[in-house]
This record gives structure tokens, sequence and C-alpha cells, in this order.
């Protein structure tokens, strides 16, 4: 190594971290869950991304209602997926809804965990009254049914895009916060800990960069499930009739819509229901391979 | 002991308290969107609104307000549904009841079944058991209720054409439209449960004083009943009272499908049709239930765990 | 013991190996023994040398990836590698019992005492739940357990570390087994609470007649209890012989090489430093072909040691059973090593630096218990220092002794300012930091008074590079800013620790505990502090590691003239590295003095115990055996009068338990805070009595 390298500080900051997300997916290899789980999830991000190039028609655009799956429609182009009772194409309207699914759901996880890991932090580092209040309230939002609390904040703030990511933010940040407060109470006690202290290291030096750090197995393999979880919020509300407003696609909106019809044409239920559970399995596969992987290290 | 008790008590009471405040901010008061608005809808003149907001007495103070809500819930005064136009109580409490006759059969199934395949796989680890209850496990949670409601409509309704697809109990009580909405609710939960289970065996299995057991020569079967069992088992317990609280929410999704005429399918509609009282007096309710399960399993906890009862 | 009568136990030539994913690790090489009724066989080497294997092997509880590539093990005439798990049910417990290392993680922290001690007997003999109980008490008592009707009806939880494991030897002796495991049972205990297992330990075979193997890393121990012993590294059996032969005469270079690694009170830092083996234990696959401990040994002839593995030899002129495993044995003389090369300087003490006077440390708790609440006082102090004084001197080595509880780490923390004293004042270059807590500490101040902490594997941060680590410390202490000179300053200190230059880059986790521990010491060096605090560096670390810290630390004290305040509960590593010594028990500061004073009478009673129960691994060195009685008592609830009173086993009268012992000075710098009067304690026998040069049958 040249010189100018090596008086860099080495290995200390977030971009590195970053480095070592990407190559600790070469190290699935090791576990063929984990690879079933990242091929599924890329599968889909490809999907969303390469959207416009995938999807033949335009996921709202009304053409030939109740086509059977396979049909040639009437101007060129097959309903692989059949259409639905309004017309469109359920396989555009799947590719599509992906896009909405893949950028809801990280924002809202990443939002959720920047909040819960800053409470979490304090909570669990500076203790006292800060951990007593900062518990209390994620006890009492922690306290609620789940569904419960988003159909109230939804119902009071209304339901849109924005709107879903403050539900979840503020509904999972509280079960974050415990899980980081957890952790730093387990590591706060170690002896590299006290060094920096009695270096005279600031307090949020200490919490960011000698105690987030060594968290960070468990939290990433929270956060895989976590989004797991989000992505089935978005959908139970976009079922519910609280999601997105229509006639954006979305995954749950699109069952909830055909579902009186399941007898007669069960493809247009079925199919995102396919989806929307591939996806949710990809993400809990690879958090499961990521904790095998970090349990055997 | 009994002031750890009585601490918890008083926590659940002030949570109560908490979030019936909250609840009362978010939904009687002005703070987000006024009610008015909200009931009549955009084009009533302001005249309507304000003759509204006076019956309903929303011109009163705040806290006067909230003393009166809080005072009448207490005594069991519901307030009054506008959809159903009668006494919210009169349509909550069969509702309330549905579901807890749903909630029981789907604990009845998914508690045994979930904790004896736990404790086999947590047991054997690393067996084939345990591989095909963990992947089992992932692969049932991984479809959230909705999906695993369609595909099972799929199987029995419109294909075998064994079950009923909807639940509405029309012509009185029918435990065949029970059948499917427990089931989905089984299926989900069961993973979760299943797996927790699983891993506080495991963690158990391989700590030391299992292996002093071994060691001292006992039979197999009393090191698991009498050992392993005693401690594995408090973690497990915990959850599942607070699967409770999980149920209040898969409730919603599970009755609003197969129009079952229950809590969650009310608290729904309340939302959706923006009728206050009803929707307050649910999520009161939601949270009551809620909180006490919790409160319920935080003392289990304690009692289960000598460490702490003895102390 | 009879010699006639059949060995109970034979292990022959066992060759044990773990299958794990990343290939075989062959664990036990060449591994034989013999135990005869009533003996108790030593096992002693470091980590990593296959001991608790062995043990595992012999229960044959080794884990889904353990098994036994060859040899046999015989017990009583039954292959036990050939039995059945039913057969090998009705042994375990019944004829071979285990003692482990943690007593607490053994006991079932659900069950009841009684519970977990009467189901053994009624496992394997068909006798009633009276009599089950009526002979666990009867057991309680004869492990001296006090009051063992209450221990019965208590859950693990409630009783303190050496009740437990009183408990657990309780629970392996109740069906009289013919043969005793016992794995390091004493690792987790404190020095006095252990003297009082090791004893038990003794009187074992003598009661029950009970053959024993009693596995440990501590040669001083293995002499205490033991009458054969056997030395293992990586894997096999390099000597073994009776007490008075191995001690006396140690043929093999790895048992001569422990020896001289252990601090006896022959030893002297300056005159005859600690000689620490150099290199390190081969991993399981990369053992060298011939002697194992070849590359590590001063003797290692090329073309001879490494050629075939060879088997063990009985030593000529020794007892019939005292055999090594050594080509060379009869060459070697190992009393003519060359002691005069290493002879090191000694250090002129200078001015004062550190003046600790009247400090205490008090910590408030809440009670939450009901009386409390109702008696309207919820908050009480935990008294973890009081009216602490001594002081220290540039150069100087001043240890502070005591045991768990005794309030050594809480001294600590408010030396270090991570939390403020509550009364008193500690003078540091003649300003008084008592009081002010790190962040409010000036810079010059902060890297003048550093710490060396306990435990290497969480001394490092796992996440940073070792070189990273170290430039913050250069960076935050402003020693250098510019980058060029940081990383030099860091390679320096890589030397001064005697690490390669390239573990700038590597992560904690490459490195071994004992190199955790030496990059700990250049961490708290990079600031040429003034003052080192080192708390326990060396317990966790194997014996030949913590030498080869231990004279690190020593050279680095010469080089700088750095103060160092070592803290310890290990009474022969604090003689042999300390000039001062203060004792402290329960937050007090019972006897304070220098070394030679406090290892010589008039000493507080406490001392006495103290000096009684460290385990010395010279077999011609005598010890008073003193035993005490009694519990230490709740920090929150200390007794009125001497915090000793409750265990002093040379306890006066009622002025003990009422009144608190003033100091009394027997000279300058040696003080003793207790009531009896000097005069008296002067006429106390010593503890330990060393023989002259002249009486000794091995001249060293």
């Amino acid at each position: 190594m040249t010189t100018k390298s090596i008086t860099e500080m080495p290995s200390v900051g977030y971009g590195a971290t970053l480095w070592r997300i990407i190559k600790s997916f070469g190290l699935l290899r090791e576990s063929w869950v984990g690879m079933i789980g990242a091929f599924l999830v890329l599968f889909w991000v490809f999907i969303a991304v390469f959207a416009p190039l995938i999807a033949q028609f335009d996921p709202n655009a009304a053409i030939q209602p109740f086509a059977k799956p396979g049909t040639v429609g009437a101007s060129g182009g097959t309903f692989w997926l059949g259409t639905d009772h309004m017309g469109r194409d359920i396989l555009s309207r799947i590719v599509w809804g992906s896009r909405t699914v893949l950028f809801y759901a990280p924002i809202a996880t990443v939002s959720a965990y920047t909040v819960g890991i800053l409470m979490g932090l304090m909570a669990g580092y500076r203790g006292g009254l800060v951990d007593d209040i900062l518990s209390r309230i994620s006890d009492i939002i922690l306290s609620f049914p789940v569904l419960v609390l988003y159909i109230i904040v939804i119902a009071t703030i209304g339901a849109s895009g924005f709107n879903i990511v403050i539900a979840i933010t503020f509904a999972s940040s509280p079960g974050i916060m415990r899980i980081v407060r957890g952790l730093v109470l387990d590591l706060r006690n170690r002896d590299y800990v006290a060094a920096a202290q009695t270096r005279g290291e600031s307090d949020w030096r200490i919490m960011l960069f000698e105690i987030l750090p060594n968290a960070r197995g468990p939290l990433i393999v929270d956060a895989c499930l976590r989004l797991g979880y989000v992505i089935i919020t978005i959908g139970v509300l976009g079922f519910l009739g609280l999601g997105l407003p229509p006639p954006d696609p979305d995954w749950g909106g699109m069952v909830n819509e055909t579902r009186q019809m399941a007898m007669v044409f069960p493809h247009m239920t079925m199919f995102p229901c396919i989806a929307i559970s591939s996806l949710i399995l990809g993400f809990n596969l690879l958090a499961d391979g990521l904790r095998e992987i970090s349990l055997r290290d | 002991m009994v002031l750890l008790l009585l601490k918890r008590i008083g926590f659940m009471i002030f949570t109560m308290i908490i979030v019936s405040m909250i609840l009362f901010m978010l939904l009687e008061t002005g703070l987000t969107g006024d009610p008015a608005t909200r009931v009549l809808g955009n084009f009533a003149s302001d005249e309507q609104k304000e003759l509204w907001r006076d019956q309903h007495g929303y011109n009163q103070m705040v806290v006067v307000r909230y003393a009166k809500w809080l005072g009448n819930f207490a005594t069991g005064d519901l307030g009054t549904s506008i959809r159903y136009k009668g006494p919210v109580k009169e349509v909550l409490l069969p509702r309330l009841w549905n579901t807890a006759i749903l909630g029981f059969w789907t604990f009845a199934i998914m508690i045994p079944l979930s904790l004896t395949l736990g404790v086999l796989s947590g047991m054997k680890e690393g067996s084939l058991l345990d591989r095909g209850i963990s992947v089992f496990g992932i692969l049932t949670t991984s479809v959230p209720e909705f999906a695993s409601a369609v595909f099972f409509s799929a199987l029995f309704v419109f294909g075998l054409k064994w079950l009923p697809g909807t639940s509405s109990m029309a012509s009185g009580f029918e435990f065949k439209q029970l059948i499917l909405p427990a089931m989905v609710l089984v299926v989900y939960d069961f993973g979760y449960v299943a797996r927790m289970t699983r891993a506080s065996m495991a963690e158990v299995m391989t700590s030391q004083y299992i292996r002093s057991a071994v060691l001292k020569g006992l039979p197999y079967r009393q090191v698991i009943i009498r050992h392993a069992l005693r401690n594995a088992l408090i973690a497990p317990f915990t959850v599942i009272m607070l699967q409770i609280n999980w149920l209040l929410s898969g409730v919603i999704v599970v009755e609003f499908f197969f129009a079952y005429k229950g809590f969650g399918a009310l608290l729904l509609e309340a939302s959706l049709n923006n009728d206050i009282a009803l929707l307050e007096a649910c999520a009161m309710v939601a949270v009551v239930v809620a909180v006490s399960s919790q409160t319920l399993a935080d003392i289990g906890y304690t009692f289960l765990n000598p460490r702490i009862r003895f102390s | 013991m009879n010699d006639k009568q059949d060995p109970v136990l034979v292990c022959k030539d066992l060759c044990i190996s773990y299958y794990t994913r990343a290939g075989e690790i062959p664990a036990v090489v060449d591994f034989s023994l013999t135990v005869k009724p009533g003996e108790t066989i030593g096992i002693v080497g470091e980590s990593g040398c296959g001991k608790s294997t062995v043990a595992m092997a012999i229960m044959q509880y080794m884990g889904a990836n353990g098994g036994i590539k060859s040899g046999s093990i015989m017990f009583k005439g039954r292959d036990l590698t050939t039995l059945s798990e039913d057969e090998l049910r009705s042994i375990r417990g019944s004829e071979i019992s285990m003692i482990y290392q943690e007593p607490f993680a053994s006991l079932n922290p659900s069950l009841k005492i009684s519970t977990q001690l009467m189901e053994v007997p009624l496992a394997h003999e068909n006798i009633s739940k009276k009599e089950a109980r009526k002979r666990s008490v009867q057991m309680l008592e004869d492990v001296k357990l006090p009051d063992p009707e209450r221990v019965m009806e208590s859950y693990p939880h409630q009783l303190s570390g050496g009740q437990q494991q009183r408990v657990v030897i309780a629970m392996g002796l109740l069906s009289n087994p013919s043969l005793l495991l016992l794995d390091e049972p004493t690792t987790a205990l404190d020095v006095t609470v252990e003297a009082g297992i090791v004893n038990l330990i003794a009187d074992i075979s003598k009661k029950f007649g009970t053959s024993q193997i009693y596995i440990s890393h501590n040669l001083g121990l293995i002499l205490e209890t033991c009458d054969r012993v056997f030395v293992m590294y990586s894997g096999e059996v390099v000597e073994e012989g009776t007490i008075n032969s191995l001690f006396t005469w140690p043929k093999h270079p790895y048992t001569h090489g422990l020896f001289s690694c252990i601090p006896l009170p022959t030893t002297d830092k300056n005159a005859a430093p600690l000689k620490p083996i150099r290199g390190q234990l081969p991993l399981p696959f990369e053992r060298p072909s011939g002697c194992y401990f070849g590359p590590r040994c001063d003797h290692f002839k090329k073309g001879l040691c490494d050629q075939d593995h060879f088997r063990m030899e009985n030593v000529e002129g020794s007892a019939p059973d005292h055999r090594v495993r050594c080509l060379q044995y009869k060459e070697l003389d190992h009393t003519k090593e060359a002691s005069g090369e290493t002879v090191k300087e000694s250090l002129n003490i200078g001015k004062r630096v550190l003046n600790v006077d009247g400090m205490k440390k008090y910590y408030e708790v809440k009670d939450t218990s009901l009386t409390a609440f109702i008696s309207g006082k919820s908050v009480r102090f935990v008294k973890a220092n009081e009216e602490l004084n001594f002081t220290a001197h540039e150069s100087e080595t001043v240890a502070i002794v005591g045991e768990s509880g005794c309030g050594k780490s809480t001294f600590a923390k408010v030396l270090m300012g991570l939390e403020a004293g509550t009364e008193g004042e500690i003078r540091h270059n003649g300003k008084d930091i008592s009081d002010i807590e790190v962040r409010d500490r000036s810079t010059k101040q902060i890297r003048s008074l550093q710490m060396v902490f306990q435990n290497p594997f969480d001394t490092l941060n796992p996440s940073h590079s070792i070189g990273g680590q170290i430039s913050r410390v250069i960076r935050q202490f402003g020693i250098e800013t510019d980058k060029k000179k940081i990383f030099d300053r860091v390679m320096t200190l890589l030397d001064t620790v005697k690490l390669p230059r390239d573990f700038y880059f590597r992560k904690p986790r490459q490195l071994s505990g004992g190199q955790k521990q030496r990059i700990g010491i250049a961490r708290a060096f990079a600031g040429n502090p003034g003052i080192v605090i080192c708390d326990e560096p060396v317990s966790a670390l194997d014996v030949s590691v913590a030498a080869a810290v231990t004279e690190l630390l020593m050279d680095i004290q010469r080089e700088h003239k750095t103060t160092l305040l070592f803290i310890s509960h290990d009474l022969s590593v604090v003689r042999y590295l300390s000039d001062r010594i203060v004792v402290m028990y329960l937050g007090h500061i019972l006897e304070r003095g220098s070394t030679e004073e406090i290892f010589a009478p008039p000493y507080h009673p406490y001392t006495e115990a103290l000096l009684s129960a460290v385990p010395i691994a010279d077999p011609e060195i005598t010890k008073r055996k003193i035993v005490l009685e009694g519990n230490l008592p709740s920090a929150m609830n200390p007794p009125k009068g001497c915090p000793f009173c409750t265990r002093c086993h040379r306890k006066i009268g009622d002025i003990c338990d009422n009144e608190m012992p003033q100091d009394q000075v027997v000279s300058d710098r040696h003080v003793i805070k207790c009531h009896i009067p000097i005069e008296e304690l002067n006429q106390i026998k010593p503890v330990i009595r060393i023989p002259d040069k002249s009486e000794r049958v091995h001249a060293d």
C-alpha cells in the first residue's frame, strides 16, 4: 500500500459500512436460503427499475375487461396475466405496482430506522430520565394493536403516499428503538467504550463510532425483516382501502377491487397475491440467511 | 413484589388515560380537520356545520369535553353511532363477542400446535423436522392475511367447494363459517410463535444446566420436562399473551374479507364512514384489551421467573 | 490410596478430534492416564491443550461433532467408548460425576436446590423421597454449608458463588461416585472463597475415598490438592509424575518454562525476573512434526527434535511413574539455565505524584422494597469507598488488592473521572481531581492518567482496525497532528509492545488475547502518561502469555518512569511486581505498606487470610492454613463496626462488631486498621515460610 492510503483513516466511517454491506452479499454464497431470498428481491428490484420496458400496456388504461390470461389483445400485445374488471392489463399493473411498493417501503423503513436508532442510542446510552421518557412513550405506542394504530392515524391525517410513510415511521420506530436500546445497554459496558470515555470522547462520538458499528449485525437482519413487514402493511392498507388513492396500481388495492369476482375470474386476485408474497418471502429468506451467517462468524 | 404489581397496574391505567387523551385530541378536536366537515362533507354550509357542532357539544372547552367524555366512557355510555343510528354499546358488544369466539378458536388450535412443534424442533436443532418447520414458518409469515385468504378461498371454496365463502352467519351460528377465518389467522401466526418457541428451546438445550442434568445421569424425559421446558416456556408464554394484541389487528383483515360481523370489521367501517363515536369506542376497547393483556404478560413473566419472584 | 487395588480409570492412547465444516481438528493426540482408587490426579495445561476435551471424553459428552478417533477409556474394567446411552446414563452421576467452572450456570435457575439435589439419588437408587432428602441435607453439611435446611429451600440465585459451588460438589457426591472430575472449579471464585473450596476438595478423597481428576491451569492449586500431575501441551501429555518429583525436578522444557513464568516468592522483578516462553501455541492443524513444543524450545535440536512423533519415557533416577516426552532430557540441566543475563535495572522511586486523602464514594440507590415505601426512607447509600488514604510516587508500582465488592473498581472509576468522588481529595501533581469528571478535564490531565483494562477481548473495538484506533488516541491527546507523524508514532508504539508492524491493518478479531492486551497497553501509553491504572490486566490470560505481558509492563515502566497502580486479586503477581500494597475490603483500606511489610507480620487478619489463600507452586514453601467462615456482607448493609467482623478469625469481641477500628501506624507508610494492638499482631507467626537456599533440595 502506498503511504498516502495508509495515513488516511482506514475503515472508520459509513462509506466503509456500505462497502461492507455489498461485500456481505458475496458471503451469502454460504447460505442457500439467503441466496434464494436475495434472488427474489433482486428479481423484483429489476422489474421495478425496468418497469417501463417490461410492461406492454399503460397500467391504468381500460382496454379489454375480463380477459383470461394469455389472451391476445385486439390491437396487438398479449395479456399474459389477463385483465381485470375494468379492462386493465394485470401484468402491467403488477409491474408498475412493484415500483410503488419498492419506492415507499424502503423510504418508510429508512425513516423509521433513523428515528428509532437515534432514540435507541439516547435511551440506551444516556439512561436516566431520557431513557424513562422515551421508553414510556414507546411502550404507549407499542401497546396499540398495529393495524388499529394505522387505521386511526390514516383516518385522521388522510391517505397518501407521504402520510403512509409518516404512519409507518410512527408505528415502527418504537420497536426499533427497543431493539437498539437493548443492544446499546449490552455494548456500553464493554471495555473499549470505557476506554473511549476515559479519553474524554464526546457522547455522540461514542454512540455513533464505538457502539453503533458493533450493533450492525442484528440491525441488518432486523432491517430485512422489517422491510417485509412494511410491505405487508402497505399491502394490507391498500387492501382495506386506506392505501394510496386510485387509480395508481397498488397490489393490495388490486386484490380488494377484484375479490368479489374471484369465483369466476380467480386470476385477478391470485397474481397480485403471488407477487406480494414472493417479494416478502424474498426479504424473509434474506434475513434468515444473514442471521445464519452472522451466527457462524 | 407487591410493589411491582402495583406499579404495573398503575402504568396500565396511566397508558389508557394517555391514549384516551391522544384519541380525543385526534378525533374530537379540530386538530386534524374539522369534525363537522368530516361528517357532513365539504359542501355543507357553514351554518349547518355550526349547528351540528352545537348539537354535538363541540363548542365547549376542550378540557370540559374531555372530562365529560371520559366520564361517559367510564360509566358505560359510549355515545351514539352515526351510521347505525343508535347507542354504540348495542352495536359494539355483540360484535366484540363474535370476535372473542373467533379469537378463542384461533388460539385453541394455534397454541398447542405451535408450542409442540416449536419444542420438538428446538430439541432436535438442525434436524429435518427443525428445518422443515423453519421453512414452513417463514413461508407462512411471508403471505399476508388477505393473500392467504385468497389462496384458501380459491382452494376450499371455489376449488373443492367444501367451505362457504363468507362468514356472515346470516342464518344463526354455523361452525363451518368460522373455519376459514380461523385458518387464515392460525396459519399466519403459527409461524411466528413456533419459531420463538424453537429459539427459546434451542437456547435452553445448549445451556450448561442442561448439560449438568444430562451428566447427572437423569433420564432424558426428565431432563426435557423438568429441566428444559420450565425455562424454555417462559418466553413463549409472554409472546402468546402478546398475540392477543396481534389478534386485534389480524381480525380486521380477516373479518373484512369474510364479512364476519366482528369487532375488527366494525372498527374499519367506523373509520371509513367517519363515525366518530363508534371509532373512539372501538379504539378505546382495542387499547384496553391490548394493554391489559400486556400487563398480564408482564406480571406472568415476573411470576414465572424465580429470579425475579424471589429477590 | 491403595496401590494393590485395580485402577479406577485407565485412558490408553486416546486420540480425540472435532469434525467441523472446516475439516478435522485433532484436539487430543496421545493421552494416557491411570487413576487409582482414592487418588487425586491433576491435569495442568494452558488453553487449547485439550484438558477439558479429555474430561468431556471421559463423560462421553463431546457434542455433535466431537469423537474419539482411537484409544480406549476403561472405567472399572468397562470400555466407556463402547457402552450404550442407557449404560452411560446409569454411570453418570452415580459412578462418575463432574464439577464445572461456573457454578451458577451449572444449576437450573428455575428449580429449588432440594429438587436438584434429590433427583440424583432418586434417579440411580431405589430409595424413598424422604431418604433422598435426608441424604441431601447430610451432604450439604458435609460440604460445610451453614444452615442446610435453608439452602435446600433456596433457588440458585439466592446463594453466593462459593455456596453454589459447594452445592454443585454436593450434587456430584450424593451417589457416592468412584470418580469425580473437576474442571477448573474455582476459576470464577474469589481467592478466599477458593481456598475454602480447595480445602474441601482435598478432604474429599480422605472422607469418601473418591478418586478425583482435577483440571486447572494453576500449578499452585494442583500442588495443594493432587497426588500426581499430568502436564499437557497441544493435545498430548509431555510430562507426568508425583507432585514431589515433578515440582522439584521438572524435566520437560515446557514444564520448566511454565515454572519460570509463575511469580513465586523467590522471583524478583529486577534480580530474577519472569522468563516468558517465546512463541505461540500452534493451531491444531499446524502442529510441527516431531516434538510439538520444538519451535518454542530453547534446546531445540534440528534433526533430532523434528523427526517422527515419539513417546513418553521413564525418567531415570526418579520415581518410577515420572515420565517425560523429551529426547534430550538426560542432557539438559535446567538448574544451569542462564539466569544472570536477564537481570534488569531497578528503578529509583521519585517524588510523590498521587495523594489520596480521605476519599469517599457513595452511590445513591433507590430502595423500592415495601419497607422503604412505608418508612419513607427510599434512598440508601452503597458505600463503595470509605476514607481512602494512600500515596504513590514516580516510578513506583502500587498494588490495590482485594476481592469482589472491595471497591477497587469504584476507586479506579473515580480516579479516571468516570465518576465523581463524594468527599475527600485525590491530588494528582498537586491538583485535586476527585470531583472533576473526564469531560471537564484538560487534555493534558487526561493523557497523563490512563488505564489498561481487564478483559482483552473487549478492550478493543471490533469494528475498527488496530492502527485506526491508536491513531485516534494519538490525535485526541494532541500529541501529533501531522498524518505522517501519527503513523510513525503508531509504528513506534507497536515496536514498544513487541508486535509486528503490519498489525496496523489488522482487525482485533485476528489477534489473540495476549496480543490484544499488548495493544491495550500501547494505547494507554500512547500519550506518555504519568500514572497508568492496570485493572487486572493479566488475570484473563494464560500463564505464559501473562508472564510476557507482565514483563512488558515492567519494561515500559522502566523506560518511561511511569507510576503503575496495579489492581489485582492475585497476590503472587502483586508480590512480584509491586513496591507498595494497599489491601481493601468492603470499601475500606485495612492495611497498607511496602511489599515486604505486607508479606511479613504484623498482619491485618484479612491480609493474613489472603496470604494463606494464595496458591504457591513451590513444594518446599510451607503455608499456614486459614479458612474464613461466614459471608461477605452486602455493600448496602455494612457492619456497624469493622467491615471484616463477620468473617474474622481473630475477632476479639463486641468491640469489633460495634466500633470502627482506627488506623494504627506501624511505621512510616505502613498502617493497619484493626482493634488488635500492634504488639499482639507482631507476635503472629508468618503465614508463608520460605526455606533458606541451604535447606532446599532443589537449588534454583
